[in-house]
């Protein structure tokens, strides 16, 4: 195996005797404290996560914002400056390359977030397609992940504080970040860096993503520490960032996503705009006419039983209808729950499972995505 | 450092165990305990069964793994620990006592030599 990269925040992990582990090929936190109270901390107060490891794409020039609706399964051109959205990259039989971010950071400059594992190959292909379709170019891509470090800062006590972070004003719309609506972005001064803070996340909770060079974060991490440490901030690693996701129903790539599940198998069509032409856009015209033969559900368990976990199968009536994708017992819940490809017909919300889990089989429920609602 | 009492004997796959004449009482060391962390699951040996030394009789699981937990000795589940059903967490809070997992009857004589006693056990784990 090859050595592990290291996130400009590693010093830090170490120094709070985080526990890390491999992602992506990076030596990422998995926790710090424990994975529940890390998981408690982002619902009920504000939690921190070095998520550095991502990767940072500037698509750049005149045509940018042509060139990524060409590419991208969502509609860009619906974008103002600062605003962002949910997208994602397919290949050409229709199946997911990476689920990203967009944000419009200019009216010609867009910045992708996309997942670490991905990068290298988001790269390429982003690399090929502006040489096959912008033949002026009139296009920059440019891989921005070796000097960009980023944090989220989310939980519902993240607003009582985020904004003393900064002094000045944002420089695109907003005076503050507790301004920005959801999926808005904007750049902030600190220490004379540009900072992007943009009201986006991974948890489900209200919070944000800021992205800055790898110069400031470590000064931007313990600045925020500082400023929440009464508002019962945590650091959070990897573990609690995937029991959160897990509860809202959001796709990890590798799990819920690769380059052999299209988005509508998914359950991502919200974020396809087939009146406008993509890459991969036939195949899912296709799928949508004739049907789908699987689409990942949540599901729930509905008695006691051991964590559900990545590829343990389902049936009905002792027939295999499909495989958790991913599963954990669920901190808010208290009970097991997760996301299985289910085939069709049987992709019904409500519809009564079994899961085997080793030699036994426990019952479940279908669910819509999320399984987890505040305040239920 | 965690803790290890002198009075037990141990595995290298992290069990506990406590011979009074020909029963023993087995549970996870708490350095297992700590390295899981967060335990959301046990599933524990049928009452009745037996099982040989080092045959795998239960699962710890924790928010992100799962874990097997291997007989000390061969012997018959006279016993397991009801409450680990509602409280798993008592294996984090309290792994020599109220998170103990089952006992069992010695199927001959005990036979320790292949446990570890307290000071091996802490070398193993790097804490001596």
């Amino acid at each position: 195996m090859s050595k592990l990269k290291r996130t400009p925040l590693f010093p830090l992990h170490e120094a709070l005797n985080a526990r890390c582990v491999d992602f992506g090929g990076w030596e990422m936190p998995i926790q710090y404290d424990g994975v529940i109270a890390e998981h408690q901390a982002v619902r009920n107060a504000a939690g921190v996560f070095d998520i550095s490891h991502m990767g940072e794409i500037m698509v750049v020039g005149a045509h940018a914002e042509g060139f990524l609706e060409l590419i991208l399964t969502n509609r860009v051109s619906g974008l103002a400056v600062g605003d962002a959205q949910y997208s994602l990259l397919c290949n050409s039989q229709g199946g997911v390359v990476d689920d990203l971010y967009v944000y419009r950071i200019a009216q010609e400059v867009f910045l992708l977030i996309v997942n670490a594992s991905r990068v290298d190959d988001d790269f390429s292909l982003l690399q090929k397609l502006v040489v096959d379709l912008e033949k002026d170019n009139t296009v920059n891509v440019v891989n921005e992940s070796d000097n960009l470090a980023a944090v989220a800062v989310q939980g519902p006590n993240v607003s009582l504080f985020i904004d003393d972070v900064f002094t000045l004003k944002g420089l695109i719309n907003v005076d503050k970040p507790t301004d920005l609506s959801k999926n808005q972005i904007d750049v902030f001064v600190y220490q004379d860096a540009n900072v992007y803070v943009a009201n986006t996340g991974y948890t489900g909770e209200a919070g944000f993503e800021l992205i800055a060079s790898n110069e400031v974060i470590t000064q931007l991490w313990n600045r925020i520490f500082d400023l929440g440490k009464n508002y019962g901030v945590k650091p959070a690693g990897l573990g609690a960032r995937d029991t959160l996701r897990l509860e809202m129903g959001y796709p990890l790539y590798g799990n819920e996503l690769n380059e052999k599940v299209t988005p509508l198998e998914a359950g991502l069509g919200y974020f396809i705009d087939l009146e406008k032409p993509f890459q991969g856009r036939q195949k899912l015209v296709s799928q949508k006419n004739n049907g789908l033969k699987r689409k990942n559900m949540g599901f729930v368990m509905t008695s006691k039983s051991p964590p559900p976990r990545n590829g343990y199968p389902v049936y009905i009536n002792g027939d295999q209808v499909g495989a958790v994708s991913s599963g954990t017992q669920s901190p808010s819940l208290g009970k097991g729950m997760g996301m299985a490809f289910i085939n069709m017909p049987h992709a019904l919300v409500g519809k009564e499972v079994e899961i085997q889990i080793r030699d036994r089989y426990y019952p479940a429920a279908l669910s819509k995505k999320p399984m987890y609602r505040k305040n239920d | 450092m965690t803790k290890i009492p002198e009075e037990l004997n141990y595995t290298k796959s992290h069990e506990w165990v406590s011979v009074h004449d020909d029963t023993a009482i087995v549970g996870i060391t708490d350095h297992a305990q700590s390295e899981l962390t967060d335990i959301v699951y046990v599933e524990l040996p049928e009452v009745g069964r037996t099982y040989a030394s080092g045959e795998q009789c239960a699962v710890v699981e924790s928010v992100k793994t799962a874990s097997d937990i291997y007989a000390p000795l061969g012997g018959e589940v006279l016993a397991v620990n009801e409450d680990l059903g509602a409280t798993p967490g008592l294996v984090n809070e309290d792994p020599y006592e109220s998170g103990w997992f089952f006992k069992i009857k010695l199927s001959g004589e005990p036979d320790l030599s292949d446990l570890l006693n307290a000071s091996s056990y802490s070398s193993e784990i790097g804490e001596g």
